[in-house]
C-alpha cells in the first residue's frame, strides 16, 4: 500500500564479503529499490559523498575501514549525518550491536537477512527518513540555508549572543496606493516577483532575511555565520538591488505598468542576534540601536530622495572601494545626538 | 530436480529448508549464481584464514572466519556456519601459536559443503 511512497529508494550496500552484497542487493531490487553496493567502508564514504543516497546497509567486520569507522565519519559529516544506516551483521555480542545504534545506527539486522523483516525495517526507516526530509525542506523554504545550517549545527535555542553584523531595511516607495490601485491578484503577482529578485541579490552576498512585513525586508549580514566583509555585502547587495529593479521597471514600463521604486538603509555595528519568538514560532533575528538606526535611515530615504543610505560605521568599513555622498549629520528619531548619514552613488 | 538425492546430501551438509527458502525469496536462478560466487569466493576466505593465522594476523584471521560464517548460514551451511564460528571466536592466544591444524575442520567441511551446494543448484 505504501509501496508507491517508498519503493524506488535510493541504497547502498557495503559489505565486503561478495555473496552478501550480491544477496541483499538482488533482495532490494526485488523490492522494488535500486541499489549499489561498495566493498569496504573507504569506497562507501567516497560514494556517500559523490552520490546521493537515500539508506545504507552496513556491514560492520570490513577491511580497510570498518563499519564503526563509517558510522563514525558519518556522525561528523554535516552532509551526511542524517543519513540512515541499519546495520547489517553477524556480529558476536550484544555491545558490538549497542556500540552501532549509539554510533548512530538507525536499526540493526542479523544476517542472514530475512527479507520480509528487511522489508518491514527499511520501509520504517525511508518512512522516518521522508518525514526528516520534509521537515528539512519546511526549514530550507522558511529560513535561508545558513540559518537552517545554523539550526542543524546548534540545534534550535531562543536566545541570543552579541555579533558584529550588518543589518538593511528595504520598502517599496509608495507601495499602499499602488496597491490599492490595482487587482490584489496582481499585487501578491508583483510581491512575490519583487521578493524573488531581492532573495536572490540578497542570498548572492550572504545575508538572510530575518523579517518580511507587507513590502518591507530586514535582512542581516554577518550572522549567524560570521562574514569579516559584511559591511561591503550589504551595501553590493543593496546596489543590485536596485539595478535588479531597474531592470524589472524597464519590463513594467513596457506594458504600461508604474515603476516601483525602494528604499534602503544600512547600519552596522554592535547588535544582539538570535531566535527570539516562542518555541512554537520564532525567527532569527537581531535587535540594538544599529537596527534602529537602519530603520531609520530606511525611512529617511525619502526625505533624501536616495535610494541607499548608510551610517558611519558602513561607510568606515567600505574604504575607497564604493563611492558615497556625504550627507552631513541629520537628527533620526531615537537618537539624541545626530548620525552622519551617506547616500551610495548608483545611476539613476 | 533428484530429490532422493539432495535429500540425502542436503540433509547432513546443507539445511534444505534455508535453502529451499532462499531460492523461494530470491529466485532459483538467482541462487545458482550465488552459489557460484560463493564457490568462487570460499577457497579464498580458507587462504585468508591460513595466511592470517600463519602471520598470527588476529583482525584479518576474525574478519576470514566471520565472512565464512555468514555465507554458511546464508546457505544453510550449519556445521560449517558452526565451525566459523568457533573460529572467530578463536582467542588471540590460539591465533598466537599459529597451528594450522585449527583449520582442518573447516577444510575438510568446506569441501562437503561446496559438493553439496554444486549438486542442489546442478540439477
Amino acid at each position: 500500500m505504501r509501496e508507491s511512497g517508498i519503493g524506488g529508494a535510493r541504497l547502498l550496500v557495503v559489505d565486503d564479503n561478495r555473496v552478501n552484497r550480491l544477496l541483499l542487493t538482488r533482495n532490494l531490487e526485488l523490492q522494488g529499490h535500486s541499489a549499489a553496493s561498495a566493498e569496504n567502508g573507504r569506497i562507501a564514504l567516497e560514494m556517500l559523498r559523490r552520490e546521493s543516497f537515500d539508506l545504507v546497509l552496513l556491514d560492520m567486520e570490513m577491511p580497510e575501514m570498518d563499519g564503526f569507522q563509517v558510522l563514525e565519519q558519518l556522525v561528523n559529516d554535516l552532509q551526511l549525518r542524517d543519513l540512515p544506516v541499519i546495520v547489517t551483521s553477524s556480529l558476536e555480542g550484544i555491545d558490538s550491536v549497542v556500540r552501532c545504534i549509539e554510533l548512530g545506527a538507525e536499526d540493526y539486522l542479523a544476517k542472514p537477512i530475512n527479507p520480509v523483516l528487511l522489508k518491514a525495517r527499511l520501509g520504517a526507516s525511508l518512512e522516518k527518513k521522508r518525514l526528516r526530509d520534509q521537515q528539512k525542506e519546511f526549514v530550507r523554504r522558511f529560513a535561508t540555508p545558513e540559518v537552517a545550517q545554523d539550526l542543524q549545527t546548534s540545534g534550535f535555542a531562543l536566545g541570543g549572543k552579541r555579533v558584529d553584523a550588518s543589518v538593511m531595511f528595504v520598502d517599496i516607495r509608495d507601495f499602499t496606493p499602488l496597491a490599492e490601485s490595482q487587482p490584489p491578484e496582481e499585487t501578491i503577482e508583483l510581491l512575490n516577483t519583487y521578493y524573488t529578485l531581492m532573495f536572490d541579490a540578497i542570498s548572492a552576498h550572504g545575508g538572510i532575511v530575518s523579517l518580511i512585513i507587507g513590502d518591507g525586508l530586514m535582512v542581516i549580514f554577518g550572522a549567524p555565520v560570521p562574514q569579516p566583509e559584511h559591511c561591503d555585502s550589504a551595501v553590493r547587495a543593496a546596489m543590485e538591488m536596485i539595478e535588479t529593479i531597474d531592470l524589472f521597471n524597464v519590463e513594467r514600463t513596457g506594458v504600461g505598468k508604474p515603476r516601483i521604486r525602494i528604499g534602503i538603509g544600512i547600519a552596522s555595528g554592535d547588535m544582539v542576534a538570535g531566535y527570539a519568538g516562542t518555541n512554537e514560532r520564532a525567527t532569527y533575528t537581531c535587535v540594538g540601536d544599529t537596527v534602529n538606526l537602519a530603520a531609520r535611515l530606511e525611512s529617511h530615504t525619502k526625505v533624501a530622495q536616495r535610494s541607499i543610505l548608510i551610517d558611519g560605521a558602513t561607510r568606515a568599513a567600505l574604504g575607497d572601494r564604493i563611492p558615497v555622498e556625504p550627507l552631513g549629520p541629520i537628527q533620526v528619531k531615537g537618537k539624541s545626538v545626530a548620525v552622519e548619514v551617506y547616500a551610495v552613488l548608483v545611476e539613476n | 530436480m533428484g530429490n532422493d538425492m539432495d535429500g540425502n546430501k542436503g540433509n547432513d551438509v546443507i539445511d534444505l529448508a534455508t535453502f529451499r527458502a532462499l531460492q523461494d525469496s530470491a529466485g532459483a536462478d538467482f541462487v545458482t549464481e550465488l552459489v557460484d560466487a560463493y564457490l568462487d569466493e570460499a577457497p579464498r576466505m580458507l587462504e585468508t584464514l591460513r595466511s592470517s593465522l600463519a602471520a598470527r594476523d588476529q583482525d584479518a584471521f576474525r574478519r576470514a572466519a566471520h565472512s565464512l560464517k555468514s555465507n554458511s548460514m546464508t546457505f544453510g551451511a550449519t556445521a560449517l556456519a558452526a565451525i566459523a564460528r568457533n573460529l572467530e571466536l578463536t582467542t588471540r592466544e590460539v591465533v598466537a601459536q599459529g597451528d594450522a591444524r585449527v583449520l582442518d575442520a573447516a577444510a575438510g567441511e568446506q569441501q562437503r559443503v561446496a559438493a553439496a551446494l554444486q549438486e542442489l543448484t546442478n540439477a
